[in-house]
């Protein structure tokens, strides 16, 4: 991959313009993306909002690079997007973003370390050598370090979104994308999982959070709010709240890792 | 994705899923394992076949003296005698594919001990004789090589002679008179039944050849040489190699000079053999290869319903970047390492289905290596044949769709 020599360090990470995507359902042709722009550049934390049908998860998808638009041009890091093949966007997948879902999606009877290693092994780039020390530091770093051998059903759902995470970060992702990452989780969790999100993004890590919890996307630093497949909305949060201190004021249950 | 992490990825997936794992070995293990069974079966069968066939003599040869013309006027068959021990010395000692040599002198006497007398045919012959027609005594044994040397005045009975002259038993032992002489009766020949054309094989006596040469027929020529091959596939070479030694033997090389002896088998039974043994390869073959493809479409069900139930996890492995020809590969290696598991299995179950029913029947169930590599490779094959289609499917799945099934 030769991102690398034609990125300049001023590129945004992420670069829509004049986005549209449609899809055709029989006889109809729907509009998911009517003609959007976004600049995303690195270090930034941005929450997408809208209500379903909004077109946020087109976004995220073309953004992640499972889709690509019909018109328009998306670049990522400085790479554009469109009209690669499949192999292409799998590969591009691998190299710049990490993936972290609503449902956890860990493989199942598999342990955390295994579960981490995975996006590593289809690294055509040949970018680790040591694939189960890479895993079992992510995983130390979303404070998972020593359950390296449990499998998800042994796992709370809040550890188990920290191993997606972990597995998200492992190849050092130029972006890391996060689908209703806390749709799954009671508020306590919530907030915990937050706090990783802020901290991660504190140690440069560039985050995208697609969310309709407007209280989730208070912990962004800016918030996309999208409807009917447009970008209604592009404000910096105010008052931005800080997840750690929020998990200090909820106390009586404590500390998520050291609880389970 | 290096190949050696596909087949870690691929290996994984089948260990942590032992029950699918097992469902799906489940059709090549029966598959290949009656594979197993039904050659070892048919070997067993065919050799008895076989068996049964040489009993009829398919493995004999005849060696009979030529015609001979007196002024333009054939004599037919055995005219001209030249038919000496000294001929089937030569063959036994020279050819190299005969198992058991036995000269044959054939006269007519009238046998008198025990009940009464029976005339009857003698065959004075060697110890080969009953080898070469397989041939065994009921009671008693045949003749030695010392009895044949010293020329000793023993006989064998038919069971016919027997049942004449000795109603009630006890032939061994006794003594009967043949000709002049009285000759001791060493044993007594199992029940042979007629032959096709209708004669009693039993209505015989067997005797040494050098005693009924010197005291029985008075003359020294062979009405045949008879000879037998270890099976039915050496017979035409021995045929040929009894001839050679036969033209040497009455120096026939060098011109044109025919043949004055004749060698035959039993062509029509010989045929018969190998058209038996064909049709049952035949037939195990169809029936193998039935239940391999029984065995392939279990593996393709069950890898159908496995990609379908796995179309979250193929949707994951694509999101963190494997390209289609990755998880092609990851579900091809899957079903190649159960269908070759499943073969190896099949294999074992086979080979002790195959000696357990050996045990039951008593036939010799041998399975030959060859069977157990074609059962084995063609259960990787179907493998390979069965499971493109489903990972084929899983490999072009659109990972939007595969991560959001629930």
């Amino acid at each position: 991959m030769s991102a690398a020599s034609e990125r300049s360090p001023t590129d945004p990470v992420i670069q829509l313009k004049g986005v549209v995507k449609r899809y055709s359902m029989g006889n109809n042709e729907v509009l998911a993306m009517r003609g959007v722009d976004l600049t995303v550049m690195s270090g930034e934390m941005i929450a997408i909002i809208g209500a379903s049908g909004s077109g946020k998860s087109t976004m995220m998808n073309i953004i992640g690079c499972l889709d690509t638009p019909s018109e328009g041009t998306y670049r990522l890091d400085g790479v554009a997007v469109n009209g690669m093949s499949r192999d292409q966007l799998a590969d591009l997948r691998n190299q710049k973003l990490g993936f972290v879902f609503q449902g956890f999606n860990l493989l199942p009877r598999t342990t955390a370390l295994d579960n981490v290693e995975l996006p590593m092994l289809y690294d055509r780039a040949a970018r680790w050598t040591d694939t189960r020390r890479e895993a079992a530091a992510a995983l130390a770093r979303v404070g998972l370090g020593e359950r390296l051998d449990h499998e998800p059903s042994e796992l709370s759902g809040g550890q188990q979104q920290r191993v997606a995470i972990a597995r998200a970060i492992v190849t050092q992702p130029t972006l890391l994308l996060a689908d209703e990452p806390t749709g799954n989780l009671d508020s306590h969790t919530t907030v915990d999982v937050m706090a990783l999100f802020q901290a991660l993004n504190a140690q440069g890590i560039t985050i995208m959070i697609v969310t309709h919890e407007a209280e989730v996307a208070q912990y962004a630093k800016r918030i996309v709010e999208m409807r009917d497949g447009q970008i209604i909305r592009d404000t910096p949060v105010i008052d931005r709240h800080d997840a750690a201190a929020d998990l200090a004021a909820m106390a009586p249950t404590g500390n998520l890792v050291g609880a389970h | 994705m290096k190949k050696t992490t596909l087949f870690k990825v691929a290996t994984q997936s089948i260990v942590k899923n032992k029950l699918r794992t097992m469902l799906t070995m489940l059709g090549i293990v029966i598959g290949v394992g009656a594979v197993i069974v039904m050659v070892a079966i048919g070997n067993g069968a065919q050799s008895q076949i076989e068996k049964q066939i040489g009993n009829l003599g398919t493995n004999m040869i005849v060696i009979t003296a030529g015609s001979s013309a007196q002024g333009g006027v054939s004599q037919g068959a055995q005219t001209f005698n030249r038919l000496r021990i000294t001929d089937a010395d030569k063959i036994k000692a020279g050819a190299t594919l005969l198992t058991a040599v036995s000269p044959v002198i054939v006269t007519r006497t009238q046998v008198i001990g025990g009940a009464g007398n029976w005339r009857t045919q003698v065959n004075g012959v060697s110890t080969d004789y009953l080898t070469i027609r397989n041939w065994g005594v009921s009671s008693g044994e045949l003749f030695s090589d010392d009895d044949i040397r010293t020329k000793k005045k023993v006989v064998v009975l038919g069971a016919t002679v027997a049942k004449n002259l000795f109603p009630d038993g006890g032939a061994v032992g006794s003594s009967v008179q043949l000709g002049r002489s009285p000759f001791q009766i060493v044993g007594v020949l199992e029940t042979k039944g007629q032959t096709a054309s209708g004669s009693d094989q039993d209505d015989v006596i067997l005797v040494p050849y050098t005693t009924a040469q010197d005291r029985l027929s008075g003359f020294s020529f062979l009405a045949q040489i008879l000879g037998s091959t270890a099976s039915t596939k050496e017979i035409p070479a021995a045929i040929a190699e009894i001839t050679q030694l036969m033209r040497d033997a009455h120096q026939l090389n060098g011109g044109n000079v025919p043949d004055d002896f004749t060698v035959r088998d039993q062509t029509a039974i010989a045929a018969a053999a190998t058209s038996t043994t064909s049709v049952m390869t035949g037939l195990l073959a169809a029936i193998a290869s039935i239940s391999l493809i029984v065995g392939g479409i279990g593996i393709m069900n069950i890898m159908l319903v496995s990609v379908t139930e796995r179309t979250r996890e193929i949707g994951i492995r694509m999101a963190i970047g494997a390209r289609g020809s990755d998880v092609l590969t990851q579900f091809l290696i899957e079903s190649i390492v159960m269908s070759v598991l499943g073969g190896i299995i099949g294999l074992l179950v086979g080979l002790g289905g195959a000696a357990v029913l050996g045990k039951f029947t008593g036939w010799a169930t041998a399975t030959p290596w060859s069977a157990v590599v074609i059962a084995v490779g063609f259960s990787a094959a179907v493998g390979v044949f069965f499971g493109y289609y489903p990972a084929r499917k899983a490999a072009s799945m659109n990972p939007i769709q595969a991560l959001r099934y629930e």
